[in-house]
Formats: C-alpha cells, structure tokens, sequence
C-alpha cells in the first residue's frame, strides 16, 4: 500500500515534469532548438496566476485562462524580439541565449517591491481536500495534476497528428528551408512553438504552485525536467510525460528506499544510465546521421 | 596596414607574428608582474581570480570552443580539483604534489565524462555532463568524512619544501605563472597535430574521421585537457578562497563559466581571460552602479542576475564572437582605415536542417 502511495504521488510530481518536458519537446520539434528558460517561464506562469487571482481578483477559472493566454502571448513575443534574429545559428547560441532569458526572467520578478522576493501560496479552490479511495490517501492537488496533464496531452497529439499546422510544425523541425519552399510560413509557426510552449509552460506552473510555493526560483525545477525529456527521447510528445512519470517515480521511491541524498541525484543517475544504454531515449528516433 | 614578409621559415614557427604583438604581450606582461606594487590588496585579490577563472575558461574553451563540445557541469571539474587540493594539502602533501594530483584526478573525471561524448551528441551531451555535475556536487555533500559535507572544509595555505606562501602577493605571483603556462600550453596545443584534430572534430565530424581522426581518442583527449585546466583553476581557487562548500561547484558556477567563455568570445584563447576579466568586474561594476539607480531598481536582489540576463542576450545577438570579436572588429578598422566597408562580419544568413533527420 505504502509502495502503491509512493507510486502516485511520484506520478504526480513526474506529470509536472513531464509537463515542462513537453515545452522542451515542443520547442525541439517545433525549431530545433533547446529552450533552458521553459523553467523560468513556467515561474512567470505562475506569478501570472497568483497575480490574477490575489492581486485582481479574478475568479479561479478566469485568473487560470487569463494566466496562459497572457504566457501564450509572452512567448510569441519573446520569440519575436530575440529568437527570430538569430534563427538559423548554431543551436548552442539559442542555449545562451535562453539560460539569459531564464536570468532575465528571474531577475525582474525577484526585483517587484514585496513581492518578489517572497514565498506565495496560490489560493486554489481545491486546496487541501483529500479523497480516501480504499485505504489509499489521495490527495486532490494531485489527482488535478494528473488529469490536466492527461487532457492536455491528448490536445498536443491531436494538434500534432490531425492538424495541418501540427504537421507543418514538424515540417518546419525537420527542415526549414525545404519547408518554406513548400510554402509552410516558418517564422510565424515558430511564434506559434513558442507561444505554445510557453502556455504549457505556464499550465505547468499553476498545477504545480498549490503542491510547492510560488517564488521566484521554482524555475529551477526546470532542471529535473531534462532528465524527463532525454529518458522520453526529446524529440517525442508522449516520450516527454512517460520520461517525466519515469523521473518522478524513479525519484519518490529513491527517496523512500534509498539512503539520503539520492532523492535528488536518481533523476541524473536515471539518465546518466539511460544515455548509456539508449542515448536516443525511450520514443527517441533510430535515426543515423548521414553525410 | 601591417605587411609580414616572412624571410626565414623559422618565422612560421614563432608564437608572436610581429614586433607589434611582442611589445603589447611584453608590456602586459610587464604590467602584470608589476602589479602587487600598482594595486592596492584588494584589486589584487581579484585580479589573481581573474587568472583563475582564465585558467578555467582556457579549459572549457578548449572543449567547446576548439572541439565543439558544451559541457554544462564544467563546475564540477573545478570542485574536483578544489577539493582534492584541500584533502592532500590538509594532509600534509606540498603543493605542486598537490596541484599535479587535482589536475590528474579532474582529467581522470574529465575522461570518464567524455567516454558518452562519443555517442551522445549536441543537447544529449549538454544533458549528460549536467548530470555529472549534480551528481558530482550531490556527492561532495554527502561524503562527509573526506569532504566536510555541507559544513565546507578548510585549508591550510600551500606550502613547498617547508616554505610557507601565506601573502597575498606570493600566492597572485603563483597563479600568474601557472596562468601563463596554460596559455602558452594551449597555444602549443592548438598548433600541434591533436590541436588542429580538435578543430578538424568542431568543424565536421564526418570529414574530421575520415581524414582519419580517432573521434573517441580525440574527444576524451579534449575533455581530460579540460578538465585538468578546470582541476587547476579549482585547486588555486581553494587555496584563494581558504575554505570550500559544495554549493560554490553547484549548476550556476558551472552556466557562469559558461557565460564567461560565450561573452569572451568562443575559440579564441584572448576570449578565455576577456571572459574572466568581465566575470569577476561585473559585480563591482553593478555594485558602483547601484547607488546611481532610482532605490527601488538599485537595492533590489534581482539586479546582477537581470544585468547578466541582458549582457548575454545582447551579446549573442549582436556580437556572437564576444569581446574578442569587437576587438577584432575594432582593430580591422584601424588597420583598413578608410577602407573599412560596413558587410566585413556581416553573418551569413542560413537555414536550421534537423539533426535527427538527414
């Protein structure tokens, strides 16, 4: 029971990383770049929540909307303003450049009077409530983890696999050039990736405010979620939550069983092995690089 | 503009090019050697970090600006080798014994990390020595009875053949030479055959094997060089500091050693201590600053941290060579003056193709 416990709750925590894993993969397939700020943007998300529903207001479900809407549009300008300039660079340039937009990020919100510096607790109406379920606890912030990570992954493979801008998207990933000969219009689909992303992003963030705190450095959970991305192969939707449940079981049963301290090294032990063995990743492609 | 005329083969093999650049290199030399006698102590202190971080940075840039491969736990190199100068000088062993072991142990660390370089790739590769280097801080936390865990450890300051370096002024002399050396180490290197293989890897890896280039030797080859530099910086940086934690190896140092090289300009060896030199004057420019700014701006925590955010950001999109590369520019300008046409180092506009898929 106690091993089953330990289970879930280690679901939860990995559908949080499997939730910024898939901005990750989201942006990987979509420009073929790593994005190290999605972290920092999931912190902003939610800020953004917090501040529409303490400081304005807003009902649960309108501060919820507003927060992802406002981070969707974050991200398209984000991507306009410093992305696209340098689209086409070697991707390490993109990695620099997001680890300042992660600095940038943090260093404004910890700069708010008050505010910023703080440790918030997000006021969701779900607060606290615990269903029994026989014999097993479960607690409801994380049942609401589960489920919305569950809905919205099914929205991403449907948008990847029966839209035609999903399946511009990965024409775009694949090739960008031979894409926009195909007509695919490449810069505004990348907005796209990363609005998208930044609103799953932001979506990840208000599940996991109630289950920690909101502060300015929850970004740094961001680092967990690599390992996810990688176990799940980064460049596979499903591949990001199944590696994010990976990670997340894998860290509360080695938090259980295991002697201190390897709570917070499993998840890199976890990919170190798994880099070893399949450096593709679960879902990753078989795919040799060719001259 | 300068004309070489080359009248001796021997000219080839010299490491300054022309009576230009031995005057400048003599003259920073000069400055350097005598500065303990212009400085006042606290400059001082942080110049010889300047020429710590240089010897760090003189490592990753040659993993990642001369092989092409980003580590994201550098930081790690550093506490091994910090941490394995503490335990031997605390032991009892001298200094250069010491020093030699950090490096030794950082570049065996160094091998074992690049062994996946060879299958992973790219991101993979990111992916894998950020994990290094978790595990690695993790478990300086935690081997308490060697490492002190969290509480740090102490050390005594080095020592050699019984004679003690306890001033400020020795210890800045000991790194000035062991800084020295490792750039005119690297600048051998990089002119050598295994120096010339690590560049052939970085360019193309495809056409770098088959001119017949070992990848696997090659790439552990470059991360243990690296990792021995980073040993080295990390054993002088304990000794400077006189007391380690864990926390000072943790992710950020690592991505700090990393915003060095990229705002220093990757693969150059100037870019290496540009790098530092802007590192370790950030903060006191931003503390100088700071009583300039409205207080609500000013005193805010966050300030450092968005100023780093905003230098990155302007370099990679304006100037992806770095510092160097504006000097470069700078000096193509003065040398071509008036000639100087505005397209010189204009970037070449180039489309993203998928690695996954080619």
């Amino acid at each position: 029971m106690q091993f089953l416990q330990l289970v879930i709750s280690g679901i939860a925590q990995g559908c949080i990383y499997g939730l910024i894993a898939l901005g990750f993969v989201l942006i990987y397939k979509g420009t073929e770049t790593v994005s190290f700020a999605q972290g920092d943007l999931m912190m902003l998300g939610a800020f953004g929540g917090l501040a529409g529903l303490t400081f304005l207001g807003f009902p649960y479900w309108l501060a919820v909307l507003s927060a992802v809407a406002a981070m969707a549009l974050f991200g398209v300008v984000l991507e306009r303003l410093v992305i696209r300039p340098i689209l086409g660079q070697p991707a390490f340039s993109i990695v620099m450049l997001t680890i300042g937009i992660g600095y940038v990020a943090r260093g404004l919100i910890t700069m708010i009077p008050d505010i910023g510096t703080d440790t918030h607790t997000l006021p969701v109406p779900y607060k606290d409530e615990i269903w029994s379920l026989a014999g097993l606890v479960l607690n409801v912030e994380q049942m609401v983890v589960i489920g919305a990570t569950a809905v919205l992954c099914l929205l991403l493979f449907a948008l990847f696999r029966y839209s035609k801008i999903g399946i511009a998207m990965q024409a775009v990933s694949q090739n960008q050039l031979a894409a926009y000969y195909m007509g695919i219009p490449v810069k505004r689909l990348n907005g796209l990736v990363w609005g998208l992303a930044s609103a799953v992003a932001a979506i990840a963030g208000l599940l996991l405010a109630p289950i920690t705190f909101v502060h300015a450095n929850m970004g740094f959970i961001g680092l967990k979620a690599f390992p996810a991305a990688v176990v799940g192969g980064f460049g596979s939707l499903p591949g990001a939550i199944v590696g994010g449940l990976v990670i997340g079981i894998v860290e509360a049963l080695a938090g259980f069983y295991l002697p201190d301290g390897f709570k917070d090294t499993a998840p890199y032990i976890a990919v170190l092995i798994m880099l070893m063995v399949r450096p593709n990743g679960l879902f990753g492609d078989q795919l040799r690089k060719k001259v | 503009m300068r004309f070489i005329f080359k009248t001796r083969y021997e000219q080839d093999l010299l490491l300054a090019k022309h009576g230009g650049q031995v005057f400048w290199y003599g003259a920073l030399l000069a400055l350097t050697l005598a500065a303990p006698w212009l400085f006042s102590e606290y400059w001082l202190a942080q110049l010889t970090f300047v020429l710590i971080y240089g010897i760090a940075g003189l490592g990753l840039m040659l993993l990642a600006g001369f092989t092409g491969l980003f580590s994201l736990g550098h930081a790690a190199f550093l506490g091994v080798g910090a941490y394995t100068q503490a335990v031997l000088t605390n032991a009892g062993l001298s200094f250069p014994l010491a020093l030699a072991c950090a490096a030794g142990l950082s570049a065996a660390a160094g091998w074992v990390v690049g062994l996946p370089a060879l299958r992973v790739k790219g991101i993979y590769l990111g992916m894998a020595t950020l994990s290094f280097g978790f595990i690695v801080e993790e478990g300086f936390a935690r081997w308490e009875s060697v490492t002190g865990g969290n509480a740090g450890i102490h050390l005594k300051p080095p020592s050699m053949l019984g004679w003690t370096l306890t001033s400020g002024e020795g210890f800045y002399f000991l790194c000035l030479g062991l800084a020295v050396l490792a750039t005119l180490g690297i600048l051998n290197l990089l002119r050598s055959p295994t120096g010339r293989a690590f560049v052939a890897i970085r360019d193309s890896e495809i056409s770098a094997q088959s001119m017949g280039i070992h990848l696997a030797r090659y790439k552990t080859l470059s991360f243990a060089l690296s990792a021995a530099l980073a040993g080295v910086a990390g054993a002088l940086y304990a000794h400077k500091l006189q007391f380690i934690s864990p926390d000072q190896f943790n992710v950020l140092q690592s991505i700090d050693l990393l915003l060095m090289i990229v705002i220093g300009g990757v693969g150059s060896v100037h870019g290496a201590f540009l790098g530092a030199i802007f590192l370790i004057s950030m903060p006191q420019v931003i503390a100088l600053g700071k009583d300039y700014l409205p207080a609500v701006v000013g005193q805010a925590p966050g300030l450092q941290g968005l100023v780093y955010g905003v230098v990155v950001i302007i370099f990679v999109l304006f100037e992806p060579m770095g510092l160097y590369g504006r000097w470069l520019k700078i000096r193509t300008y003065l040398q071509m003056f008036p000639f100087y046409r505005k397209g010189m180092f204009k970037r070449q506009k180039s489309f993203q193709k998928s690695d996954r898929l080619k």
